[in-house]
């Protein structure tokens, strides 16, 4: 199971387990290049997912190289399942081939002149591992990344998606201590990412079809995409220009967004909650329709029911006999965005909380209509209405 | 596409210019003889002597070569950078400079001749070694040069995932970086190879023209070219024939290039 860990800031106190574990990775790190600062400090729990959001140029990169052991920082210290990989004050640097940190890039980077077996092979090799055993077990990991039967293929035979698979399966089989997700999905077409989310979940998450029990991955998620982030981790850190700007549990940072970057790549409406046939639950029991997109959602599990303000139409009275999802809230504030007007929300008194920060986005026109003969101002009570089509049900990390 | 006529014709011309006389040779030459011509003992001697310094000058360009482009293209040391225009030297160098470099170094008096005459008794200039000494020193940029290319487009990235791998440099670099330049590497040893074969200036100057062990076929055939215009002839398009040999095999890979 995973440690809790709602709140980065306070040791646990009902864990059983040993501090270290509850500090699995401690990176502090300085390191200065041209204009440039990256002054981070940061700890993983085993078994935890760690998300990393920032635009371009806010260090996230770098980050990862201090991790990988392929930047030395100028000032840092890197600890990981008790081993010191870092310590510039005491002159520890261990190299990158000792430290147990595996990588997964945008691209798949698989080595052209090896058969995706021997691609998978080959981190157990390097560790020692026979022939033989080193190929049953990449034979094992090529079936769990459901591309068993393309063992033999060349990687130039392999599609973007094929490839990714063989990918991940190549950095688990050495089995690190941590895995260093580098935008894993980016370069993939919309087609294969969903499908590839859902299986680096499964394997993250410690859910593997043949180990059911085994402990997940800990792992750090370095990615632009909110869905990657509410998927796959426990808790987000959004970084700006080399330092970290907010931290959290990744659905309270994406639904109260307090910096401008974490807003802005919200910039969607996601209502927490468990599957259910059809769509989602919340925790006050409202059923919100939807559809499975499709990562493996399972009923009872901690989903998120994600949709676009744009897919929101908004009335002043309940709108009838339509198979949509609706609910009353009150105005909270508007807000010119370009063409449009969004429009935010807030709970009626008994009503459900989660539509709290709910955004729509209207034209002008049907905001005037809206107001009728009254001015709309905040504190008015509206109708949000959001059709299930335009509703993605996602399995979220917690 | 939308290339302009105009170039057509000073295009044509240098491309007459490299074909024709190739042509011209094969039209002057008495194809009747050439058997004959090519099997004497001289020609024998001299083409197994090419061949034998040139293998030899190849696998030291591959040896002393190949970790000099591996160093160019990974070390980000000042030195190295500075270092790098020097080992073009030998391509803009005239090999006959090179050859009399040579000499002044490793000959008798030359401050590396003196030092190997005094301690081992050897010396270098005008012998078969001498031979093997300036074609390596021609056509070591070759092999370096189209090396140190395939390094650098293949990049840092694969040996950075191979370490994270668990790989240490040394296997990263046999199980990663050598499969991935050998197409790089097989074109910079068929250029070394036939520049080696080729090599003219360089050798008279510092190896001189003694038959079975420095003259080399390009000696033969600037020896043979008024005494035995036909055999000289003869000779060169047994070199013509290696060149275009050494094009089919080199340039498709050197277009290529790594995938």
């Amino acid at each position: 199971m995973k440690p809790d860990s709602a709140d980065p800031d306070s040791a646990d106190p009902d864990s059983a387990e040993p501090d270290s574990d509850a500090q699995f990775l401690e990176l502090t790190a300085t390191l200065r290049r041209r204009g440039f600062t990256l002054d981070v400090s940061l700890s993983v729990a085993r078994g935890e997912v760690l998300a990393v959001l920032g635009p371009n140029g806010s260090g996230k990169s770098t980050l990862l190289g201090v991790l990988a052991g392929l930047l030395r920082p100028d000032v840092g210290r890197v600890v990981l399942a008790g081993k010191v990989l870092t310590d510039t004050a005491a002159g520890v640097h261990v190299p990158t081939h000792h430290r147990g940190v595996g990588l997964l890039a945008q691209q798949a980077l698989l080595f052209p002149h090896l058969t995706a077996l021997a691609n998978v092979a080959f981190g157990p090799r390097c560790h020692g591992v026979g022939r033989g055993e080193a190929a049953e077990r990449a034979e094992r990991l090529l079936a769990e990344v459901d591309v068993a039967e393309l063992a033999r293929r060349r990687p130039s035979q392999l599609s973007g998606g094929q490839a990714q698979r063989v990918a991940l399966a190549r950095a688990l089989a050495g089995e690190p201590e941590l895995l260093l997700l580098d935008e894993p999905l980016a370069a993939l077409d919309v087609d294969s990412a969903p499908a590839l989310r859902g299986l680096l979940r499964r394997v993250m998450r410690g859910s593997g079809m043949d180990s059911p029990d085994s402990p997940s991955t800990t792992g750090l998620l370095v990615t632009h995409d909110v869905l990657d982030a509410l998927v796959l981790a426990d808790r987000v850190i959004v970084m700006t220009g080399g330092s970290i700007v907010e931290q959290g549990p990744t659905r309270d940072v994406l639904t109260r967004p307090r910096s401008p970057f974490a807003a802005r790549i919200a910039g969607l409406n996601l209502v927490p909650g468990v599957g259910s046939a059809g769509g989602l639950r919340t925790a006050d029991g409202t059923t919100v329709a939807g559809r499975d997109s499709g990562e493996g959602l399972a009923d009872g599990s901690a989903a998120v029911a994600v949709f676009p303000p744009s897919a929101v139409a908004v009335f002043r009275h309940r709108p009838d006999g339509s198979p949509r999802n609706v609910v009353q809230v009150r105005l909270a504030g508007m807000e010119p965005r370009g063409e449009v007007i969004r429009l935010r929300a807030e709970p009626v008194d008994g009503g459900p909380p989660w539509v709290a920060g709910l955004a729509a986005d209207v034209t002008p026109a049907a905001v005037a209509d809206l107001a009728g003969v009254e001015v709309l101002a905040p504190g008015a009570r509206l109708w949000f209405a959001v059709k299930a089509a335009e509703v993605q049900v996602h399995a979220a990390a917690r | 596409m939308g290339l302009p006529v105009a170039l057509w014709i000073p295009a044509v011309l240098a491309f007459a210019l490299i074909a024709l006389p190739v042509v011209g040779m094969i039209v002057r030459a008495d194809l009747s003889r050439l058997p004959q011509l090519v099997t004497s003992d001289a020609a024998l001697a001299a083409l197994r002597l090419s061949v034998e310094t040139g293998a030899m000058s190849t696998l030291i360009c591959l040896l002393l070569g190949g970790p000099l482009a591996a160093v160019l293209a990974r070390s980000r040391s000042p030195l190295v950078r500075l270092a790098r225009p020097v080992v073009l030297l030998p391509l803009v160098l005239p090999p006959v400079v090179g050859g009399l470099a040579l000499l002044y170094t490793l000959g008798r008096t030359g401050p590396a001749g003196r030092l190997l005459n005094l301690w081992f008794g050897v010396t270098v200039p005008f012998t078969t070694a001498a031979v093997v000494l300036a074609q390596t020193f021609v056509s070591l940029p070759f092999l370096v040069v189209s090396l140190e290319g395939a390094l650098r487009t293949a990049g840092e990235r694969y040996e950075a995932v191979a370490a994270t791998l668990g790989a240490s440099p040394f296997t990263a670099f046999r199980r990663v970086t050598v499969p991935l330049v050998l197409p790089g590497l097989g074109s910079g040893l068929v250029l070394a190879f036939a520049r080696a074969l080729g090599e003219f200036g360089a050798t008279v100057s510092f190896a001189g023209s003694l038959q079975g062990t420095t003259q080399t076929l390009p000696l033969l055939v600037y020896q043979q070219r008024e005494v035995d215009t036909d055999g000289a002839i003869a000779l060169s398009l047994v070199l013509v024939v290696v060149a275009i040999v050494v094009i089919a095999v080199a340039r498709p890979r050197v277009a290529e290039g790594l995938r």
